[in-house]
């Protein structure tokens, strides 16, 4: 028996939540002593995963995986699952994490729990603490599948390292096709993606137009941060609906959430509250999102933000 | 062409999350339940599919009958036929089979589900449908385009998007984008009277296998207070950011 994760790599590179479902899997089979296998797909970095436990790790290379495929992805990570005898499956909450992870159920016949926030707290049954009711509270579920698979949530476990020398080893495997076609990728450049981003900068309905937006972006970019926006600023056109975080928009867990000109509604603060750090800048102090805060600065976004990223330039130059 | 819209009766975003019987029970007490956004934007698409498509549109929900006032409100948003599977919505393996049972008698060449559901956030019953079925899918989906029994797609990804095709039929899990917030439709009086002679039927539920449980929930803990900075002491602000939150 073995702990099985899915490393997942961007054109190539694991991605920073290879290396964190890598150190709960570590954990995770631990706690079972039990092997921790990886499987990768199209992925040349496999060697970075020695600083994560791994015992082994299962390499696919095939250009028919070159764009992903949510059903053929699933039928790799299934496969490798059954031949490896992983009777537990570890997965990311990625976009695509989630869009696999109840197909590889589905072929295992597993129990899935997505949003998987801690090691589970007994091994047999399985029990685990997933968060719901989109942040307002977490239960604590219990797997009864033969085979079960963990979401894992983005940040929720961090990295934690541990040297490992794995055994690689390459694999070939038969998959049907998907019956969905993948015809073009837009990706935005130069800009950090909230989902991938340790720092998201928010702005609201108080910075008054998207003309106001460099204030916003200059912070981002002095943070290399991501930026997002409260929903009626997506609604009103200001910001692409791609930047709307909350419980209708985009899911945000970072280590450091800054709003600003966000009043802190209870379906804003839904979607942002799996972020560590909050730091809000409002200049109304009855603003709710003071009472959700970490750090709170009262005061006008149009002189508070401007110094800020001017304190933030110098003391970057400092600290570099 | 068939379309199926699936329904999660869910508690209202505003809603105050406590729970009951020793935590193991969402208390209901004083919550006002709506249909779950992302299958609202989906249920929009598929008027719209009717409007201009011709397409059946039919919503379906697995639970007891105190789901039935939001089929009656998708009733009168449009859909011509509702149908609950009357059993207690336990996981969303169970859901999925309760459905997937009822996809396999009567055929449908789209099925919308949401994203997720914002009460179990589970993010699983589209897909564990799709793969019973043995169909395609797509979720986050935010454009949706069928013409002669193909569907041009595109669906949300980290950073972007990613435009896709498909035959019918096909599961899609809807999210805001799909249709905007502005199309959602109210439910005018004449809808709301056509809804009381559309029918409602009750199917009695297969057997199926949850593969989770819930044993107890867990409220957040309460969050201490905010440490305040000054406008004029922004310095500190970073001092607190770095030393003590080590976050930048
Ligand atoms: C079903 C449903 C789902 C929803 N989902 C979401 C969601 O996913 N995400 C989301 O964000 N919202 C969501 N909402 C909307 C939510 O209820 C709020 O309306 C919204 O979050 C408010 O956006 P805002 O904070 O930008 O604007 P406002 O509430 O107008 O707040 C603006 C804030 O800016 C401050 N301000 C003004 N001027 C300045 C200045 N010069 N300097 C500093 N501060 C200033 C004000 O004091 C105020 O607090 C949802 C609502 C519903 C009903
Ligand atoms: N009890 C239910 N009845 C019908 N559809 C459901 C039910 N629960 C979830 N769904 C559908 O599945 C989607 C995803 O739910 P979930 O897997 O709980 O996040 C929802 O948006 C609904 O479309």
């Amino acid at each position: 028996m073995s702990v099985l994760i899915f490393a997942e790599a961007e054109k190539g590179t694991l991605k920073k939540v290879g290396f964190e479902v890598a150190s709960y899997g570590r954990a995770l089979a631990d706690l079972r002593c039990e092997p921790l296998i990886a499987v990768t797909i199209n992925t040349n970095n496999v060697d970075a995963l020695a600083q994560y436990g791994v015992d082994q790790i299962v390499q696919i290379q095939d250009d028919s995986l070159d764009i992903f495929s949510a059903q053929r992805y699933a039928q790799v990570i299934a496969q490798v699952a059954q031949q490896k005898a992983a009777k537990l499956v570890v997965l990311s909450s990625t976009a695509d994490g989630r869009y696999m992870a109840p197909l590889v159920s589905v072929i295992l016949d597993a129990g899935y729990a997505s949003n998987v926030v801690a090691l589970p707290s007994a091994t047999a049954p399985l029990e685990v603490k997933r968060s719901c009711f989109t942040n307002k509270a977490f239960s604590h579920t219990t797997l009864s599948g033969e085979t079960n698979i963990i979401g894992l949530a983005n940040n929720s476990f961090g990295l934690h390292e541990k040297p490992s020398q794995p055994v690689i080893e390459t694999l070939e495997l038969t998959l049907d096709p998907d019956p969905v076609q993948s015809t073009s990728v837009e990706k935005v450049t130069g800009k950090v993606a909230i989902a991938d981003a340790d720092i998201v900068i928010s702005g609201g309905r108080g910075l008054k137009g998207p003309e106001n937006w460099h204030l916003i972006e200059d912070l981002a970019e002095t943070l290399g941060a991501a930026t997002a926006c409260s929903k009626p600023v997506s609604d009103m056109g200001w910001r692409p609906h791609s930047e709307h975080v909350g419980q209708t928009g985009k899911p945000v867990a970072s280590n450091l959430y800054i709003a600003i000109g966000v009043s802190g509604a209870i379906q804003h603060l839904a979607g942002i509250n799996a972020s560590k750090v909050k730091v809000v800048i409002n200049n109304d102090p009855e603003a709710p999102f003071f009472k959700a805060a970490d750090y709170g600065v009262v005061g006008d976004a149009f002189k508070v933000v401007p110094e800020l990223t001017e304190k933030l330039k110098a003391f970057k130059s400092q600290t570099h | 062409m068939k379309v199926l819209v699936c329904i999660s009766n869910v508690p209202d975003t505003t809603s105050k999350i406590n729970f009951v019987e020793g935590d193991t029970r969402f208390d209901t007490n004083g919550v006002q339940f709506i249909i779950n956004p992302n299958d609202e934007f989906g249920l929009t698409r598929a008027i719209w599919l009717q409007q201009q498509q011709q397409a059946e549109v039919t919503v379906l929900t697995v639970g007891d009958a105190s789901c039935e006032p939001i089929l009656r409100k998708c009733l009168a948003i449009g859909a011509q036929k509702a149908l609950r599977i009357d059993t207690t919505a336990t996981d969303g393996f169970a859901v999925a089979q309760e459905i997937a049972a009822h996809c396999k008698e009567t055929s449908y060449d789209l099925i919308i589900t949401g994203r997720e559901s914002i009460d179990y956030n589970g993010g699983m019953v589209g897909g564990i449908l799709t793969g019973l079925l043995g169909v395609g899918f797509v979720t986050n989906c935010i454009s949706l385009e069928i013409e002669n029994g193909t569907a041009t797609l595109a669906r949300e990804i980290d950073g972007g998007k990613e435009n896709l095709t498909a035959q019918l039929p096909l599961v899609i899990g809807a999210q805001k984008g799909l249709v905007e917030e502005d199309d959602l439709i109210i439910p005018n009086m004449r809808g709301i009277m056509q809804a009381r002679q559309k029918p409602l039927n009750v199917l009695a539920a297969q057997k199926n296998t949850p593969k989770s449980q819930v044993s107890k929930f867990e409220k957040p803990q309460p969050k201490g207070p905010v440490k305040l900075v000054a406008e004029d002491q922004l310095d500190e602000l970073i001092n607190l950011l770095h030393n003590e939150a080590k976050v930048i």
